[in-house]
């Protein structure tokens, strides 16, 4: 047990330590763009037209003139304590935004995590099995399609098919315009969020499908499987009890490495269906140059990101009992 | 009809598409003065003979825009791949031999730039170049080169280990000599189809970037920008303006990508027996 503990000690140092990098590199980036958030924001003409004292104001409301590194030391300090700071647009604490969105965004990126983990491995071992046959075609063909189709365009199709022309889904947002939010039924969230979770969904089968397939190839060609056919196992029992125990390790690794893809993808789609999530909020706070708030966002989600990787870790010990040992014998 | 020899099949399929492709690029760089015409007096029309993507609200020829597009879109493939397989290449030889402190150094920025999704990390370096071309290259070359340079240091590492490159440093050859005759053969195939399988991935990136707005300027004829532009017309019907050009982007992409994995075949043929 006390090798477990030190083993998830070293992750979650190591975790610290790269979120640490996050927030500087996304702070330096961000502090050597010659975009003006004056300029942006306000506007040029109504700069021209303020008073020297406003926009000196307005200048110590940006942070323009606060050199970075006391500004960044300024935001450390005070996220240790548990505040990320206000957002400049949107002047609320930027913790209380980032919850409000990622409560829109997360039963569709979960959904979309667990289908299309789920529904990439079942192609993925069907495509193995049946390789170089029509199934494996069919399968690796709309890997290649999907992959190389942009998210949001393949939103954009969905919401013309499905929105514009059959009109059965809305065409955006998470609850319908003009309703008060206690008026607002489960079923009104449900009936907005099913575009951005198909679209989701749908794109980011491809890649787990097509990793699952090579692994599900390489695991039948073994010479244990050979053994196995000569005693006369049946394909079924012999996919089910060899087959998938081999691709049970890389198909983890993959799923949970997934969750940075479908982040960046929900960036996209929820711009699409103006859906009020937290991808849509990056993109906001990017355009309007809004330091805090971006800063947040994506040291937040490297922080998801890197929980993904820290259980995909933990998770092997689990499926795989030579690992386990291996841990143990250090 | 005689059957091809597969090599000889996968080189011929090899050779058109790097024409397909090289000729899109010249059509687009030729269309460009044309496709930002405007006229009012064919605006929103439907695709038809005469205009096969239709027209825009300026009464613009969606077909050249979208060759325009495509055109511009290679060429800014090309350019941040190519930037991202050599910072992929350094450092991945930098990883793989100068020792365990650099290894664990370069390890860690992987890590750290593989943290951060792709797309926020594109919007973040754009927003540091001040958006536009120079910002959305940056950007894309930039954070597309973990993986090769991954794969770069794997492979290095573990030829290092090989018992014919052992026997080569026993017998006194060269470092130079070393790399140039036992490394470069197993490398360059891999190098070379990850460079290749990169241009999907940076072109997807590119025209995501410019849909959001923190890439190419509006008055550029990129995809993206065409496709965002749609955005305001979908519900009046005009479906054709999102079609054909994502359509046509998607195509494109798919003839990278087919031509990665032939690359890879022709390039390493033991990998397709395996």
């Amino acid at each position: 047990m006390r090798h477990r503990f030190f083993f998830v000690l070293k992750k979650l140092l190591r975790m610290a330590l790269l979120l640490l990098g996050v927030s500087i590199v996304t702070f330096t980036l961000m502090c050597a763009s010659p975009l003006d958030p004056l300029a942006t924001n306000v506007g040029q003409v109504a700069l021209g037209s303020m008073s020297p004292e406003q926009v000196e104001k307005l200048e110590a409301y940006w942070g323009v003139n606060t050199p970075p590194v006391e500004r960044y030391l300024g935001w450390l300090g005070s996220v240790l304590q548990g505040d990320f700071g206000t957002s400049l647009l949107y002047r609320q604490p930027v913790l209380a935004i980032i919850g409000e969105r990622l409560g829109n965004s997360i039963w569709v990126l979960a959904f979309a995590w667990v289908f299309s983990g789920l529904l990439g491995m079942a192609l993925g071992v069907l495509a193995g099995v049946f390789r170089g046959r029509l199934p494996d075609r069919c399968i690796r063909g709309y890997c290649l399609l999907i992959s190389s189709t942009p998210a949001f365009w393949l939103a954009l199709l969905l919401l013309l098919i499905f929105s514009v022309w059959l009109g059965w889904l809305p065409i955006g947002l998470s609850v319908p315009i003009g309703v008060e939010s206690s008026a607002v039924s489960l079923m009104d969230r449900l009936r907005h969020a099913i575009l951005p979770a198909l679209t989701l969904s749908i794109t980011g089968v491809a890649n787990i499908a097509m990793h699952t397939r090579e692994k599900m190839v390489d695991v039948l060609e073994s010479d244990a499987i050979l053994f196995a056919k000569a005693r006369g196992e049946s394909l079924p029992s012999i996919v089910w009890r060899h087959g998938l125990r081999g691709v049970a390790l890389p198909a983890i690794t993959l799923q949970f490495a997934s969750i940075s893809e479908i982040i960046g993808g929900s960036v996209l789609v929820e711009q699409v269906f103006s859906y009020p999530g937290l991808g849509q909020a990056a993109v906001t706070a990017g355009l309007g140059s809004d330091l805090p708030l971006l800063l947040g966002i994506t040291v937040i989600t490297a922080a998801i990101v890197f929980a993904g990787n820290l259980a995909a870790d933990l998770l092997y010990g689990v499926v795989d009992p030579k690992i386990r040992r291996g841990a143990a014998r250090e | 009809m005689k059957r091809q020899n597969s090599r000889k099949s996968t080189l011929l399929f090899l050779g058109v598409t790097v024409f397909l492709l090289l000729f899109l690029v010249v059509i687009g760089l030729g269309v460009e003065e044309e496709a930002t015409v405007t006229d009012f007096t064919r605006t929103n029309l439907a695709p038809s003979l005469r205009y096969p993507f239709g027209t825009d609200w300026m009464g613009r020829d969606m077909f050249l825009r979208t060759l325009a597009g495509l055109s511009l879109s290679i060429r800014i493939g090309l350019l941040t791949a190519g930037v991202s397989a050599v910072v992929a290449l350094l450092l991945g030889v930098a990883a793989a031999t100068l020792g365990p402190r650099v290894d664990g150094c370069i390890s860690w920025c992987i890590d750290l730039v593989m943290g951060i999704p792709h797309i926020l990390l594109v919007m973040l370096i754009s927003i540091a170049c001040g958006r536009g071309f120079v910002g959305v290259v940056t950007g894309v070359a930039l954070s597309h080169w973990t993986s090769l340079a991954r794969l770069v240091r794997g492979e290095i590492l573990q030829l290092r280990q090989a018992p014919y490159m052992l026997a080569a440093e026993k017998l006194g050859v060269s470092r130079f000599r070393q790399a140039r005759l036992h490394m470069l053969p197993h490398i360059l195939p891999q190098f070379l189809t990850g460079l290749v399988l990169l241009f999907p991935h940076a072109i997807l990136h590119e025209a995501s970037v410019t849909f959001l707005g923190f890439g190419l300027a509006s008055e550029q004829p990129a995809i993206g920008v065409i496709l965002s532009e749609s955005m305001r017309y979908l519900t009046t019907g005009k479906w054709w303006l999102a079609l054909f050009p994502g359509l046509a982007l998607v195509l494109v992409v798919i003839l990278f990508a087919l031509l990665g994995d032939r690359l890879r075949r022709w390039l390493d043929p033991a990998s397709v027996h395996a």
